[in-house]
């Protein structure tokens, strides 16, 4: 009984769409581009004396065509968290979903700040001997790391939809203020970590450098983009039909209460079993989700093998199954 | 404002007095923090003394949690919370007379784990200007930070692990600053430790005042 709602969504709605496919293959292709010319096209940097200072040396400047680009898309997903979790506390604008797109942009983010401390770290190895260094940039990095593994922990821990989107929201704003932090750091203190290498009057790199790290800034772009519009849908799917695989639990432990009631003979409510309000006038019951969208009750009779207590009432059902009451 | 602050602090203070599980519990756990650090830096004292700072407000640091953890626990069984939402107490008093309670315990475990650091790790205290005022600023924000994300998490069934989650990356700045300005009064770093004192500052007015303006909106959610 409790696949019957998987069954459903299996039959009804999936997270694709036309437009997000093709944002899923433009994003594919853009990432197979930026391999080719990441390893094969693009030459190696200048390396040893030949050198210009303050330039990447070497093979390591490969890296370049990955890490930035991870680490930018990190900041793209907590700021479009930032900005989601503003609009939902603004009472004008407050919308179920802002929330949505608050939770893909967080958990996108946090899935690009994994990467960038991994790729930072292989990097870091590369050119200076060391896995981790306690540098600003790299130790804000892993703060805002654990800031936003809380605020999914926070997310998952809040079962009131309500709630949990007022708290997350106060959260997410904070992990904000440590992205600004992280991204000036270079700036702010005294760090091994390089500077601006593109967004500067004199960039470092140029030709086909250049051109790769801005392949690289679309690939993982679209990645990001596609990602988060699949997270906002799971998402929405997660609020409609969690409340589906709720009722039909409820409904479920009524039908067990009313067989063992059948078979008792004994009054409604005598053994124990859960009630809810409404539940002999077959009235459903109401439950708040997110944005106040409650199932249909068609949505909640229509798996199979919960028809006959949901449905009980308007087949005269209800009846049948409370032999014995007075 | 400030004298429904004064009455939720001494009721706070009052319970802790009675309880002492701060006293019984928490401060000793603190002592048993800083020996596990000897143990951990087996007789390299020199690494120890250099290290005293960080290992001082590490302490503070779990202390802190521990304390902030025990203030929300005594308003979540029997239903006090309500009582507390009901009483017609401004949130914002509630919030800094918690953060007083906090703060106050949070001074009496320093004042413990400093006297822990010169017998056990040998430090010798200097700078007293220095030490008070950092000590002071780093204490209003861990309290205000930890009473703010203790009412964030008072209602939740995981609040026990999710606190401390939430809460040790926030209060990493404070360790941060904290350990410097120690380590510049203790003469162990030739940095000007004052310097410090103004990310602390930042921290805790922001901490209360965003505290202050919020905790009745969290208190409601929670």
């Amino acid at each position: 009984m409790p696949q019957a709602p998987a069954a459903r969504l299996s039959r009804t709605r999936r997270t694709p769409s036309r437009l997000s496919r093709a944002l899923g293959w433009a994003a594919a292709l853009a990432l197979a581009l930026n391999v080719w010319w990441g390893l094969w096209l693009s030459p190696p940097a200048p390396s040893g004396n030949s050198a210009p200072p303050g330039v990447v040396e070497g093979q390591f400047v490969r890296m370049l065509y990955v890490h930035p680009a991870v680490a930018t898309m990190c900041y793209v997903g907590f700021g479009i968290c930032a900005l989601g979790s503003i609009a939902w506390l603004w009472p004008r604008t407050r919308s179920p979903r802002w929330d949505r797109l608050a939770v893909a942009g967080a958990e996108v983010g946090a899935v690009f700040c994994a990467a960038t401390l991994v790729t930072g770290s292989i990097w870091g190895r590369a050119s200076w001997g060391v896995w981790w260094t306690w540098d600003a940039r790299l130790t804000l990095t892993a703060i805002l790391f654990a800031l936003s593994l809380g605020y999914l922990a926070l997310r998952r821990a809040v079962e009131n939809p309500h709630s949990r989107s007022v708290l997350s929201s106060v959260v997410a704003l904070l992990m904000a203020l440590t992205v600004i932090v992280d991204h000036y750091a270079t700036d702010w203190f005294v760090t091994l970590h390089q500077g601006e290498t593109l967004f500067k009057p004199d960039p470092s790199v140029y030709g086909w450098q250049l051109a790769t790290m801005i392949v690289s800034f679309v690939a993982f772009g679209l990645l990001g983009a596609w990602l988060i519009v699949h997270r906002y849908r799971l998402e929405e799917l997660e609020e409609r039909y969690g409340s589906l695989a709720f009722y039909s639990a409820v409904v479920a432990r009524r039908s067990e209460g009313s067989s063992l009631q059948a078979g008792l003979g004994e009054p409604a409510g005598a053994v124990g079993f859960p009630r809810l309000e409404g539940g002999p006038s077959g009235a459903v019951p109401t439950r708040a989700v997110a944005g106040g969208e409650v199932p249909e009750a068609a949505d909640i009779v229509e798996p199979a093998g919960l028809a006959g207590p949901a449905a009980g009432p308007a087949a005269g059902g209800n009846g049948q199954q409370r032999v014995g009451m007075p | 404002m400030w004298r429904d602050a004064a009455l939720v602090a001494g009721k706070d203070l009052r319970i802790e007095g009675r309880a002492k599980v701060s006293l019984n519990q928490v401060g000793p756990f603190a002592l048993v923090v800083l020996l596990l650090f000897g143990f951990a830096f087996d007789q390299d004292r020199p690494l120890l003394v250099q290290a005293a700072p960080g290992l001082f407000w590490v302490a503070v640091l779990f202390s802190g949690i521990l304390a902030v953890q025990r203030s929300f626990s005594v308003e979540s069984s029997d239903g006090a919370i309500d009582s507390l939402r009901l009483s017609r107490l401004e949130p914002a008093g509630i919030f800094l007379g918690k953060v007083a309670a906090v703060a106050a315990q949070l001074v009496v475990l320093e004042a413990l784990l400093a006297v822990g650091v010169v017998v056990l790790f040998h430090s010798r205290l200097g700078g007293a200007g220095l030490l008070a005022t950092s000590a002071a600023l780093s204490t209003a924000g861990v309290a205000g930070a930890g009473v703010a994300y203790g009412a964030l998490c008072i209602g939740l069934r995981a609040r026990e692990t999710l606190l401390p989650l939430l809460l040790a990356p926030v209060l990493a700045p404070v360790v941060l600053s904290a350990t410097e300005a120690w380590r510049s009064a203790l003469g162990l770093s030739s940095g000007d430790g004052w310097r410090w004192l103004a990310l602390l500052g930042c921290f805790a007015a922001i901490y209360l005042a965003g505290g202050s303006v919020g905790f009745g909106a969290l208190m409601e959610e929670a």
